[in-house]
């Protein structure tokens, strides 16, 4: 749900988002807040124009039209890493992870910690491992730094993923269909780690085909339809049936 | 709302991997090292002649031979790539070294001044500054396998070709090109600093051949370079998951082309100590060796999948090859056999991991 307190003050703020491909108009002036520590389920049919949002919001291309606001500063990303720098974490559908590494390598991808000695810099393994023990600690997921990749559980592997976007206080993680191959203890696993997040004032966006899971966990649930908003509505004032109507479009918004 | 788990991180649910089910004793380095050692046991039995200094010293340059080159074979293996024109770059790197030297000990020769004059008799080749032409020879040596490794990683990383096809191509350039700077004929080094590079390649050190000793030390390096840098991270990133990579914002295109460059560098290296070793730089040396290096590098347990290898398991397959060879010998079997033999060793190496992994 969200609270009173924290209602005012948005994280993520899009001002009349429109995207162009040539002739081709993938999105038309979407508006959405998300607040810190609040959970919103991004839903819509292929082609909706969801994973053109998200891909906006990390930073993959520009908008055509419209303003971004992060933390209350209009923001420009030319690459995914400004994204990253300001803020914005993303957990890719296939997780992006190196099954050939070791959890606590996978977590620190690309950021490894370092010692110098003299004129050369030396992996800091036992800082990195002792790190993401404490992420995964935050996160309740049984994993040990020190295992391969390989050898984990989807539950598992997603932590690592997760656990990767809490290494630089990211205030924003979008997940993409986290839930979408992985067993049913292992989905609870998964929106457990969601929980976890939000707890820590982390807002989450779960774009997500699985009803049952958006309802799970999000406070809101805002549904996408021919590259526009149909619909953004508390999860409490909705019901599946009238997401799936918006969804197909058998409802026209709400 | 899922009811969140809210117990301490405890590990009741997952087992711990044991000992010997992880790290080295599960790996296929592992399983050739027990065979090897298998071997040397066999061998002594076999021949009281094989476990002597004499041939000990033997088979430690013959196989230094080809490892060198192994080492930096395995890095392009590691990463999912495969390097085929390493023996060519051992040729030329060779030949353009024996080449410079040639022309810089020669006085008359543009450019020879500066590095010797004749001494009073007229005769005598005497060298400016000693040590100068024998670096400027094998700089320039190094410096053309730079540009290959350049030229390879480029078409790779940057243009995205496929680099078995990239380094095939370069496989024939780089052989053809050594055919033309030296007419067909090939090259040996001469002039007054020759004996130096003689003795530093096929010389002795501690009752240790000296390329022996090279080996060792850049194989060390290269361990500490692929688990302890940020870069060896990198390297295994790519050849795990090269989008996942590219997604954590690790500079692949860079690691790419410094890894073809590290690999030719070290063919050039292992041809340069191979003809000083002849003694020259034929036109056809080191003619399919890529084999070889490339056989030496996946029976040591590097993936041609990517995501695997190191400097012990490119070493361990260089000694095996060798010790096969040089078994043969000792136990006066037809040598003929030994190519058919690494053949099979190559085979059942690979597919001993293939069991492993299935029951694992």
């Amino acid at each position: 749900m969200v609270t009173p307190h924290d209602a005012g003050l948005a994280v993520l703020e899009l001002k009349g988002i429109g995207k162009d491909f040539g002739a081709i108009r993938a999105l038309h002036g979407v508006d959405l807040r998300v607040s810190p520590g609040e959970v919103v389920g991004l839903m819509g049919d292929n082609g909706a124009g969801k994973s053109t949002l998200v891909k906006i919001i990390a930073g993959n291309f520009p908008p055509s039209h419209g303003e971004i606001r992060f933390d209350g500063k209009p923001v420009h990303f030319a690459r995914p890493i400004d994204a990253r720098a300001v803020g914005i974490e993303v957990v890719y559908q296939d997780l992006a992870l190196a099954d050939n590494l070791t959890a606590a390598a996978n977590v620190f991808l690309g950021r490894e910690l370092k010692r110098k000695l003299g004129p050369f810099a030396f992996l800091d393994h036992k800082a990195m491992a002792a790190r993401a023990l404490e992420l995964f600690g935050e996160l309740r997921s049984e994993t040990r730094p020190h295992d391969l990749v390989k050898q984990m559980s989807g539950g598992q592997r997603q932590a690592v993923a997760i656990a990767r976007t809490r290494l630089s206080n990211a205030k924003l993680v979008m997940m993409d269909e986290p839930t979408a191959a992985i067993s049913v203890r292992q989905v609870e696993q998964v929106l457990s780690l969601i929980h976890r997040l939000k707890e820590q004032g982390v807002a989450v966006m779960l774009i997500s085909h699985r009803m049952p899971d958006v309802f799970a966990v999000c406070d809101r649930v805002v549904v996408m339809r021919r590259g526009e908003k149909r619909a953004d509505k508390a999860i409490g004032d909705t019901s599946p049936e009238e997401v799936t109507s918006l969804i197909t479009g058998a409802r026209e918004a709400a | 709302m899922a009811t969140p788990l809210e117990s301490p991180i405890t590990f009741t649910n997952v087992g711990k991997t044991k000992w010997w089910q992880s790290g080295f004793f599960a790996s296929q380095t592992g399983y050739v090292l027990l065979a090897l050692v298998a071997l040397f046991v066999v061998m002594n039995f076999a021949s009281p002649y094989f476990l002597t200094e004499g041939n000990m010293q033997n088979v430690a340059k013959n196989f230094s031979f080809i490892a060198i080159a192994t080492l930096g074979v395995t890095f392009v293996i590691i990463t999912g790539g495969i390097d085929l024109s390493v023996g060519s770059v051992m040729c030329f790197s060779a030949m353009i070294t024996s080449m410079v030297m040639t022309q810089i000990s020669t006085p008359g020769m543009p450019g020879a001044e500066w590095f010797v004059h004749l001494a009073d008799d007229g005769k005598t080749v005497i060298a400016n500054m000693p040590g100068l032409i024998l670096l400027v020879s094998i700089l320039a040596g190094l410096g053309v396998a730079l540009i290959v490794g350049l030229v390879n990683g480029f078409c790779i990383a940057v243009l995205g070709l496929s680099p078995f096809v990239t380094t095939l191509g370069m496989l024939s350039i780089v052989r053809g090109l050594g055919y033309v700077v030296s007419n067909g004929r090939g090259s040996f080094p001469s002039g007054p600093e020759a004996d130096y590079l003689y003795a530093l390649t096929s010389g002795v050190v501690f009752g240790m051949p000296a390329p022996f000793i090279y080996l060792v030390v850049l194989a060390v390096a290269m361990a500490i370079v692929l688990h302890h840098t940020g870069f060896g991270r990198h390297v295994f990133a790519v050849g795990g998951n090269e989008k996942a990579a590219a997604l954590t914002g690790i500079p692949v295109v860079r690691v790419k082309i410094e890894i073809y460059v590290i690999c030719a560098l070290a063919a050039g290296l292992q041809g340069i100590i191979i003809s000083g070793w002849l003694g020259s730089a034929p036109a056809n040396m080191a003619t399919s060796y890529e084999l070889n290096v490339i056989a030496a590098a996946v029976i040591g347990g590097a993936n041609l999948a990517g995501g695997a290898g190191g400097p012990l398991g490119a070493i361990v397959g260089c000694v095996l090859l060798e010790v096969i060879r040089n078994g043969l010998v000792l136990a006066q079997i037809n040598s003929y056999w030994q190519q058919t033999l690494v053949g099979v060793i190559i085979i059942a190496a690979v597919l001993v991991d293939r069991l492993r992994s299935r029951m694992a």
